[in-house]
């Protein structure tokens, strides 16, 4: 096993962990105030990257496009919770399950429809096209580390948001005790709002982010939301610091796993016996970390104080 | 008689003559329709003993129905193929493919089931959501079957005295699954066995109380549901004749919730209406435009929002 593949790989792996957190945390925020399960909130990650996507050829520039489409995203957000959620508030999980999943074929074909069946590329910025390197065998993509580092500004962003400003005390509060929030007369509806927009625009920025390395696609968000679903299920739903501890263990793991898996088989099976067995077991792997958290706890393994 | 019998067992005639006269009629493709459907409704059944009956929301339950579709799938490869011939699993029997999907998924639900029933609410509907993705990638990896590609079911499972290759056969064995699939259930859930696990979905602590393991009766039903589930996929593999991982993906775990839900949980006839609505709404809505899963999504969207108690609701009888 050398070296600078693993470093790579690490980053690799932290790169997509912070890609997962911004996802989940917005998955977090919705069902740990709102109590909502929003199977959809995917399809958010993927009209960002539409959305950016778009906006990249209109105004040539994909900083700009971004700076565009995030308060766009963001009104999608709001609009899911208008017209979907705030309905469904009062009914069981089952019914948010099933709503937000008539959601994302609609999202899903909206976007067929709009931008055609083929992806679109995003360009690189030209200033982020270049490499590092730090040794002859160890190059690192520039684009990857704006993203490590975007995510972990936007991670930052939302800790001190959280911790530190009165939107976030409300959240915190609402997370708590809704009914008090909302008896102390604050403007819950506004609040709950507010709160499905910034989830959505986390979802969004992290589509957008992404579309430069694999292109915006239909159906991206069906293979993130179910990992961003084992993110927070094994962080503990309704806990950020859950959220951000797994997504960085989940993307770690599965990079990881991915590129070693049959390094380590072979140390104690055939070399052909690792082969085989080692891809299959590395994309089961979130799964099984998800199935071994939750038989031995079954709130995952940082559950919110209060419930 | 209640409407909802009354419903139920206009809809289960229709289902049983229409096929057949469009069938005669030179319509086949409307019994294709129908088998389909019919098979579909067996999952739905199924899935409703533990979702309508026991509040138990599986979101995994697609991958049963891929599990017992490669039961077939796997022996009529092996058969024509070689391999596995000392296990006795190279065979196109019906009688060993059937009991082989049942056995599996049974299993399958007993380990998996053990780990998931520990959780709640939504912890329950994810851990077994994840429990089918694993299944899901491990069948995508195995390369011998096809892995994305899917496995082509060469000879359909050979059962004495029905011939699985002739249409009409086929839907009789799938109708008449159905029948019995609905009588199990309604004789499970009216059945000392059944009103623990009604009780435990209303009340789980009281249930306790009494001095039951909910526990014990979950896992129980969860089992009898998976195994059920397996045959209903046995039948699809005979009917498409090809499997491929796509059958268990997640979203196909949603729409049999989606059947279950639309055409009223915890109702004898509910997931036979829910999976009819479906099939024929998906047929006739992607007759007109390729972009039918809008119009689809909206509908599932609005039936959610406007409805209580699926089409079921509307047959509610007087107190």
């Amino acid at each position: 096993m050398d070296t600078s593949l693993l470093i790579i790989q690490t980053l690799n792996g932290l790169q997509l962990g912070l890609l997962l957190f911004l996802v989940a945390s917005g998955l977090t925020l919705v069902f740990g105030i709102l109590d909502f399960v929003n199977l959809a909130h995917a399809s958010l990650y993927m009209l960002g990257a539409f959305i950016c996507a778009s906006l990249t050829y209109l105004v040539g520039n994909f900083f700009l496009a971004v700076l565009l489409a995030l308060p766009l995203t963001a009104a999608l957000g709001w609009a899911v919770e208008r017209f979907i959620a705030r309905p469904l508030y009062a009914r069981d999980h089952l019914d948010h399950v099933l709503a937000t999943f008539g959601l994302i074929l609609v999202f899903d074909t909206a976007a067929h429809l709009i931008w055609g069946p083929e992806g679109i590329a995003v360009p690189l910025p030209p200033a982020f096209t270049g490499q590092i390197e730090l040794s002859e065998t160890l190059v690192i993509p520039t684009y990857r580390l704006v993203i490590i580092a975007a995510g972990l500004v936007a991670a930052t962003g939302l800790y001190w948001m959280v911790t530190h400003t009165r939107l976030g005390m409300l959240i915190r509060a609402g997370a708590s005790n809704r009914t008090m929030v909302a008896a102390l007369g604050i403007n819950i509806e506004l609040l709950f709002g507010l709160v499905f927009a910034l989830g959505a625009a986390l979802a969004g920025l992290a589509g957008m982010l992404i579309a430069p390395i694999t292109e915006a696609s239909i159906g991206m968000g069906n293979q993130v939301i179910i990992t961003a679903f084992v993110v927070i299920i094994v962080g503990g739903i309704g806990s950020m610091k859950g959220a951000f501890i797994a997504a960085l263990l989940i993307g770690l793991i599965d990079t990881l796993g991915r590129s070693f898996l049959d390094d380590i088989f072979k140390l104690v099976m055939s070399p052909d016996a690792a082969e085989n067995s080692a891809p299959a077991l590395s994309a089961m792997l979130i799964y099984i970390i998800m199935a071994c958290v939750l038989a031995l706890k079954p709130q995952g393994l940082f559950p919110p104080k209060v419930r | 008689m209640s409407p909802r019998t009354i419903a139920t067992l206009v809809a289960m005639a229709l289902l049983a003559v229409l096929p057949p006269v469009f069938y005669f009629t030179g319509n086949a493709f409307w019994l294709d329709l129908a088998t389909r459907l019919t098979i579909l409704a067996n999952a739905a059944v199924s899935l409703n003993l533990i979702l309508g009956y026991g509040g138990l929301v599986s979101f995994g339950h697609a991958a049963y129905v891929g599990l017992g579709a490669y039961a077939v799938g796997i022996p009529a490869y092996h058969w024509l193929y070689g391999g596995l011939e000392d296990l006795g699993l190279a065979t196109t029997s019906g009688l060993v493919q059937i009991p082989l999907a049942m056995a599996v998924c049974a299993l399958f639900a007993l380990v998996t089931g053990a780990i998931c029933l520990r959780t709640k609410g939504v912890y329950f509907i994810m851990i077994t959501m994840a429990f089918a993705q694993m299944v899901y990638y491990a069948i995508v990896s195995i390369e011998e079957y096809g892995g994305d590609d899917g496995l082509v079911i060469d000879t359909r499972s050979e059962l004495p005295s029905i011939n699985l290759d002739d249409p009409l056969q086929l839907f009789g064995l799938a109708y008449v699954s159905l029948l019995v699939a609905m009588l199990i259930v309604r004789m499970v859930t009216r059945s000392r066995f059944g009103m623990v696990l009604r009780g435990a979905k209303g009340n789980a602590e009281r249930v306790q109380m009494m001095g039951l393991n909910t526990y014990a009766y979950r896992l129980t039903a969860y089992v009898i549901s998976g195994a059920m589930a397996g045959y209903a996929g046995a039948l699809l593999g005979n009917f498409t004749t090809f499997i491929s991982p796509e059958m268990m993906d997640w979203t196909r775990s949603g729409e049999l919730m989606f059947m279950v839900i639309l055409g009223g949980g915890g109702t004898t006839g509910g997931p036979v209406l829910g999976a009819a609505a479906f099939i024929i709404l998906e047929e006739w809505l992607s007759h007109y435009t390729i972009y039918w899963h809008l119009p689809f999504g909206l509908l599932l969207i609005a039936v959610v929002l406007f409805t209580r108690g699926g089409l079921m609701g509307f047959f509610r009888g007087r107190k």
